[in-house]
Formats: C-alpha cells, sequence, structure tokens
C-alpha cells in the first residue's frame, strides 16, 4: 500500500514544482503519401493525418482528468516531407507546409514537425527543393515545424548544407523580422538526429520508425530542482542519488501516461524521451537547478561539470523507468525558455561561448539563442559547424536553433511569448570566417566512424 | 484499461484533500463516496507543513457514477468548505513510487 508521504510527494510534484507531461507526440508515417501530382499528394497527407490524430487531443485531455497530471502538448510528427515530396512533379513544396498546417489544426494539435530533410550525405533534388521552400513555408504557415540533418558521425559533415541553412536561417528571420524573427524558433539543424524525438521544433517520424506511434515527453526541471535544493552540501555521489532518483519518478509519469494514450489511440507505444525540458515559468528552470549544485549563476566555472552531472544522472534514473527510452534524453538548455538561463546571460555570467561547451555534455544544442540582427549568414552558419562538430566528433545529437533578430543588438530582448518565451540578444565573435565556411564540399567522417 | 479504452470504474482512486482543518471534512468526503456505493479501502491524515492533508484510497468497482462525475462533486464540495479535493487514478502514484 502506498504511504501517505509517497502520495503527497506526487501530489507536490504536480502542483507545486511543475510536473507535466510536457508532450505527447504522435509519430506518423507519410511514405505511402507520396504521388506524382502534388494535389493528390497533399490530399492523402491531410486524409492521414486526420484519420490518425483524430482523437489525439481528446485522449490527451481525458488521460490529463484522470491521472490529474497536466499534458501540456499534444503534437504530430510525419516522416521527413523531402523524401515523399521528392515523388510529386512540382518545383514548388509550399503546399506540403500547408497541407501539414491544416491537418495539424483540424486535429487541434499545436505543432506538426517534419517539413525536413536529411542531407548529410548530400543533396537530392527533393532535398535542394524542400530548404528552399523552409523561409516562405515557415511565415505562410503557424504549425509547421522544419529541421535538417547536416551530419552523422558516419558521413561527416555535408558543409554545403551547414552554408546553406546559415543562408536560411537568416532569410526566414528577414521574413519574419516584424515578430522578432520568430520563423526561426520553427527551424532546427541537426547532427545526428533522432528519429523518434517527440520535442519541437525537431521532431520527425524517422524512416525505420512504424506506421504510427506515441511518443512522450516528459519534463520537471522544478521537481529536480527540489530534490537537489534538499541535499545542499552533501558529496556528489549524493547529490547524483538525489537527482537519479527523481528522474526515476518522473520518467514513470511519462512511462504511464505514454502506454495510456497508446491503448485508447489503438497505436504502439515507441519512447519516452526522458529530457529536462525547462520553460519560462518560474521554478521551471534547468538553470536553476545547476546554481541550486552550488554555482552562484549558470554561465560560472564549473557549469559544464554540473550539467554533466546532471545529464547523466537523468539518463541513468530514467532508464530504469521505461521500457523504451529515446529521442533527447537528457537536460535541456534553451535560453529563451529558461527564466535562470535568462537571467544569467543579463548577469553576464552566460556567453554564447560557454553554452556551445555546455552542449558538449547535454541533450540538445544552442537552442533558442537570439543574435543581433546584423549577423551574417556566414557567421551563423559557422556557429552551426561548430556545434555539428561536437555532435560528429564525440558520437551524440547535438542542434542548433538560432534568431538572428532583425534590428536588435546586444542589450535587447526578444520577445515571443508562450512557450518560446523571451531571450536577450547575446554577442558573437566580430572576426569574420566566411573563408572557412564557404570552401564547399563535406569535411570527412572521423576515424572513429569506422566501427567495423 | 477497458478494450474500448473507457475510463475504468473498476479500479481504484485516490483522493486527496489539502488545505486548512475544520470540523466535518471527513464527513463531507465521506458521504460523497458513500451515496455513490463507492467503498473507502483505507483512509490516512496528517499534517503536513500546515496543510492539512487526508488520502483516502477507495475502490469505484460498484460505482454508480464514472470518474469525472466524481471529480466534479468533490471539487464542489471542496469550493464550499474551503480545501482542495482531487480524485486521481491510482496508477499515477503507484506507476511513480513502485517498480
Amino acid at each position: 500500500m502506498l504511504t501517505i508521504q509517497e502520495m503527497f510527494e506526487t501530489i507536490k510534484m504536480v502542483q507545486k514544482e511543475n510536473l507535466d507531461i510536457r508532450t505527447i507526440t504522435m509519430g506518423i508515417s507519410l511514405r505511402d503519401c507520396a504521388h506524382s501530382d502534388v494535389k493528390i499528394a497533399c490530399r492523402k497527407i491531410y486524409d492521414k493525418i486526420t484519420k490518425l490524430a483524430k482523437n489525439l487531443v481528446s485522449v490527451g485531455e481525458d488521460l490529463e482528468r484522470e491521472f490529474g497530471i497536466p499534458i501540456v502538448n499534444k503534437r504530430i510528427s510525419v516522416t521527413p516531407l523531402a523524401l515523399l515530396a521528392e515523388a510529386s512533379e512540382t518545383e514548388s513544396y509550399l503546399e506540403f507546409a500547408h497541407a501539414l498546417d491544416s491537418a495539424a489544426e483540424a486535429v487541434g494539435v499545436n505543432f506538426i514537425g517534419g517539413f525536413s530533410a536529411l542531407v548529410h550525405k548530400g543533396f537530392t533534388n527533393g532535398d535542394r527543393k524542400l530548404l528552399d521552400a523552409i523561409p516562405q513555408a515557415l511565415v505562410e504557415t503557424k504549425r509547421v515545424c522544419a529541421s535538417v540533418n547536416v551530419a552523422t558521425t558516419k558521413a561527416g559533415i555535408n558543409m554545403d548544407a551547414v552554408w546553406r541553412m546559415g543562408q536560411i536561417v537568416k532569410e526566414t528571420a528577414e521574413r519574419t523580422a516584424e515578430r522578432d524573427g520568430v520563423g526561426c524558433a520553427k527551424l532546427v539543424v541537426f547532427a545526428n538526429v533522432p528519429e523518434d524525438n517527440p520535442f519541437m521544433a525537431g521532431a520527425f517520424h524517422g524512416v525505420g520508425e512504424a506506421e504510427c506511434v506515441i511518443n512522450t515527453g516528459v519534463s520537471g526541471p522544478g521537481a529536480v530542482r527540489s530534490a537537489v535544493a534538499k541535499v545542499v552540501g552533501t558529496d556528489f555521489g549524493t547529490l547524483s542519488e538525489a537527482i537519479k532518483k527523481t528522474a526515476f519518478k518522473i520518467t514513470r509519469m511519462g512511462e504511464l501516461v505514454g502506454r495510456a494514450a497508446a491503448e485508447r489511440l489503438q497505436v504502439p507505444f515507441g519512447i519516452v524521451d526522458v529530457s529536462l525540458a525547462p520553460t519560462p515559468k518560474v521554478g521551471d528552470s534547468v538553470a536553476e537547478i545547476l546554481e541550486a549544485m552550488g554555482l552562484e549563476r549558470c554561465g560560472t566555472h564549473g557549469s559544464t561539470a554540473a550539467l554533466a552531472l546532471l545529464n547523466d544522472a537523468v539518463k541513468k534514473g530514467g532508464a530504469m523507468a521505461s521500457s523504451y527510452v529515446g529521442g533527447l534524453s537528457g537536460a535541456f538548455i534553451p535560453v529563451s525558455e529558461d527564466a535562470g538561463m535568462i537571467r544569467a546571460v543579463q548577469d553576464g555570467a552566460l556567453t554564447l561561448e560557454k553554452l556551445e561547451a555546455m552542449t558538449c555534455v547535454c541533450s540538445v544544442g544552442l537552442d533558442m539563442i537570439a543574435l543581433p540582427g546584423s549577423t551574417s549568414a556566414e557567421t551563423i552558419a559557422a556557429i552551426i559547424a561548430d556545434e555539428v562538430a561536437i555532435g560528429v566528433i564525440n558520437q551524440k545529437t547535438t542542434a542548433v536553433r538560432l534568431i538572428p533578430a532583425p534590428g536588435k543588438d546586444v542589450g535587447d530582448f526578444v520577445e515571443f511569448g508562450g512557450l518560446l518565451g523571451r531571450a536577450p540578444v547575446m554577442a558573437t565573435n566580430v572576426f569574420s570566417s566566411a573563408d572557412f565556411v564557404c570552401r564547399g564540399g563535406r569535411i570527412p567522417a572521423p576515424i572513429h566512424s569506422l566501427r567495423n | 484499461m477497458s478494450a474500448t479504452g473507457e475510463t475504468i470504474v473498476g479500479s481504484r482512486v485516490i483522493v486527496s484533500v489539502l488545505g486548512h482543518d475544520r470540523v466535518g471534512i471527513i464527513a463531507a468526503v465521506a458521504n460523497i463516496l458513500a451515496e455513490s456505493n463507492i467503498n473507502i479501502l483505507d483512509i490516512s491524515q496528517t499534517i503536513i507543513q500546515e496543510f492539512f492533508t487526508m488520502m483516502l484510497i477507495a475502490d469505484m468497482g460498484k460505482s454508480k457514477i464514472d470518474l469525472a462525475e466524481l471529480k466534479s462533486r468533490l471539487a464542489n464540495i471542496g469550493e464550499e468548505l474551503g480545501l482542495r479535493i482531487e480524485a486521481q487514478h491510482e496508477d499515477i502514484f503507484r506507476y511513480m513510487h513502485r517498480i
């Protein structure tokens, strides 16, 4: 029988410490929607999504009520669009973006991820067309999220793609200039992209996946911070254990809700993504966890070590809690979505360089970072190149989601609102990287990728 | 879970009461459960960090109402008494604290 302390602990986690299921994401394969006529393909895409995801939102709401745990988002991820759009005889892929957007609106989800291409070894014609469509697609649609994988440990880095993405990020920002470049908040560049990540904006339904799955993303920075605060002054072993135990409990929520959702929707259960994903809400910050560990401000010396401990403990605790752990799984450090990060940047404690170091030991990458609007496409490409190099050499996923905010400079803020939050514009290095990033071709795969 | 995915009336729920102590809390909650044929299996109460806390485990196997209706009635009485009263599926607690 459960003890009253245990029941109280669960209730406290949900009601006071912001424990929630951050997302239930339905992954849908659109591989069978390819057609040479773009209108037919879009029709098939719309029909398949609206059929399979018809009850996603209502099931999410039912589970939320029955279990008493908030399920913040219900979302959809699809096959990287470039793979099926390729079969259609059309020059512009905007129509596909609209099909996704309409379907998402019809079923009531707030984001649909998968306007994506996998170009780590090179471009196909379809890949090029999809990339060309990204800036305008992110202007014209509300719910569509785009992602591009430009590197893997086995393939190396496609620097042509990196350079092209620098341009695309810049163009997307310019086309959404009147909203601080918000289009860029829906665009992610990846190295070693996971096929089953349920979090936006980088979610898509990988090519090795089944027809339809349910993946969940949990989140509980507040619950972890509370656990860390209870063990102030103890040694690292005790600290690690406290985080592990809490991560276990948090992940169990994702497992329970994911299985229940999958059963009710009559769809296989995929994975739980064991990630600590902050929100701008007070008490829901990853930076505050690091500070509770003993750092005066997130970003000071020791932050990388602290984050390494946190990321690892989260994974260990989560691994026991779920039968299938996947996605990104670790600690997220999105600047605009974390009140503690924002404060650290404003206080001068956290710089772009330190964030880059921290990405070596945590799960996402340079996420939701606002840069001066004057940042060149070449510099953006170079920042991407650095981040994907970290991923490729260390055999991990890394990603970049940068917002070069038109008309803004260091000292200004970009305001997106809601879960996307607000971010202080951060400084970049003033020296040029143009001659390097424009060289063309691929950086070869590292020697340790030859594992056979 | 039933095959059709409906809320299972046959499983157990945990009713939690949080708030300031006053006369009649247990009576009020127990009445709502009794009038709908919901059997109380265990009750615990304590004061935790200045909150009066009561948790009870109830079996909805022969309940006349579904979980949504129970939650609604408990929320109403909670509002009258100035307390927070929730009913949740037992699984959420069991999953978190037991392997």
